[in-house]
């Protein structure tokens, strides 16, 4: 309808006006399909979050899936040791864009407690995360709490053709499409035993010719 | 009413008749021998011929500078390593304790995988944490770290928060995931 200058607009009974980001937005926002990432007592927790005394269903995340392939959400309840890490990692590549995580719990956050060389001290160290849950565990109210404000974020930052996401450095081959190579192996620089076991193999090698 | 496992005295006497002396104690009711790591196939053989039909657990002690004073503590003897193999048998429910020493720089036992299939993977794990090589184990990989881990985390040389593992890892940024 064409709106002269000046003239109200004139809107018949149910409807309302929006921008088409907004209305994006909203759909993703009350349609949070979670990837339950629960590794320990958080994990129970979670599970208590989407049960019947809770209900996350009021708020739209309670299709927990466990194919990444069909979620938006990684939830990751409890401590991740650095046997488990490269799956996570690899579980958080294989989710489509766009795509969320929380971090639930002390031990996902920091580590917590387990301050040692099996425990990875924090998951945002390797992977991207959007909302943190204090506790341990945190109560369901806390989580709820958590996926309300990414709700929030979500109307906030969301627009529907990705443009948040289209940055130069995305266009680049995805790291999903590349194989996880043995992450020890990796990066050589950042392991001090395998620098050692290097300079040692180099010594004997040199000794042996 | 704490559990009492029957005597053991006919099976130590039968170990007497074969070896010679044997270093034996009693704590609680059960019985401990003390085997050298060269005797130590060769026991645990005559041991599973007297009955001792099940190897609960394989697992191991690392000494170093317990309690200050190692040389004083009759258990270890000055030893690094103490492995602990706990035998029952369930038809006398008769059971016995075998500790074996073993030290630096390549501390190795016999395997005992021939004898009982459940050392298997408990020698896997001790290997794995401890570095014990289990000379005759069919397929002696780590068992609980991952595979490219170097080091063997339970020794008391290894530092609690590792040196560096837990953080060697890509980072995955938001730009490409």
């Amino acid at each position: 309808m064409a709106v002269a200058d000046g003239a109200k607009l004139q809107l018949p009974e149910n409807v309302v006006v929006s921008r088409l980001d907004a209305l994006a937005s909203w759909c993703r926002k009350n349609s949070l399909w979670p990837m339950p990432f629960a590794t320990a007592c958080c994990g129970i927790e979670l599970m208590a979050t989407g049960a019947s005394k809770h209900d996350l269903a009021r708020f739209g995340a309670e299709v927990f899936r466990f194919s990444p392939r069909q979620c938006d959400l990684m939830i990751v309840a409890g401590r991740v040791v650095m046997k488990m890490l490269p799956v996570l990692q690899r579980i958080w590549l294989q989710m489509h864009e766009p795509k969320w995580c929380i971090s639930m719990g002390a031990c996902a956050s920091t580590g917590g407690v387990f301050d040692t060389y099996a425990v990875v001290q924090g998951i945002d160290r390797f992977i991207p995360v959007d909302m943190y849950v204090p506790g341990c565990p945190p109560r369901p109210e806390q989580l709820i709490q958590a996926i309300i404000d990414l709700q929030d974020k979500i109307q906030r930052e969301g627009t529907i053709t990705g443009r948040e996401f289209d940055t130069a450095s995305r266009q680049a081959r995805k790291r999903a499409l590349v194989e996880i190579v043995n992450p020890m192996a990796l990066d050589a620089s950042r392991n001090p035993v395998l620098q050692r076991e290097l300079a040692a193999e180099a010594e004997s090698f040199v000794a042996g010719s | 009413m704490p559990f009492t496992p029957p005597p053991v005295d006919d099976v130590l006497a039968a170990l007497t008749d074969r070896f010679g002396g044997i270093e034996s104690s009693v704590f609680r009711g059960q019985t401990r021998v003390i085997v050298p790591a060269e005797q130590a196939f060769e026991m645990l053989g005559v041991l599973k011929d007297h009955g001792f039909d099940l190897l609960v657990d394989v697992t191991c002690v690392d000494y170093l500078e317990y309690r200050d004073a190692p040389m004083q503590m009759p258990a270890c003897a000055g030893h690094r390593y103490g492995l602990v193999y706990l035998l029952a048998s369930t038809t006398t429910n008769q059971r016995l304790t075998v500790r074996v020493f073993v030290d630096d720089p390549e501390p190795t036992v016999p395997s005992v995988v021939s004898l009982w299939e459940a050392a298997n993977w408990l020698e896997r794990e001790v290997w794995d944490l401890f570095g014990i090589r289990f000379e005759g184990h069919p397929d002696l990989r780590r068992l609980v770290m991952p595979e490219e881990f170097t080091a063997h985390p339970l020794r008391k040389d290894y530092p609690l928060q590792g040196r560096g593992e837990r953080h060697n890892f890509p980072v995955i940024t938001r730009d490409h995931s």
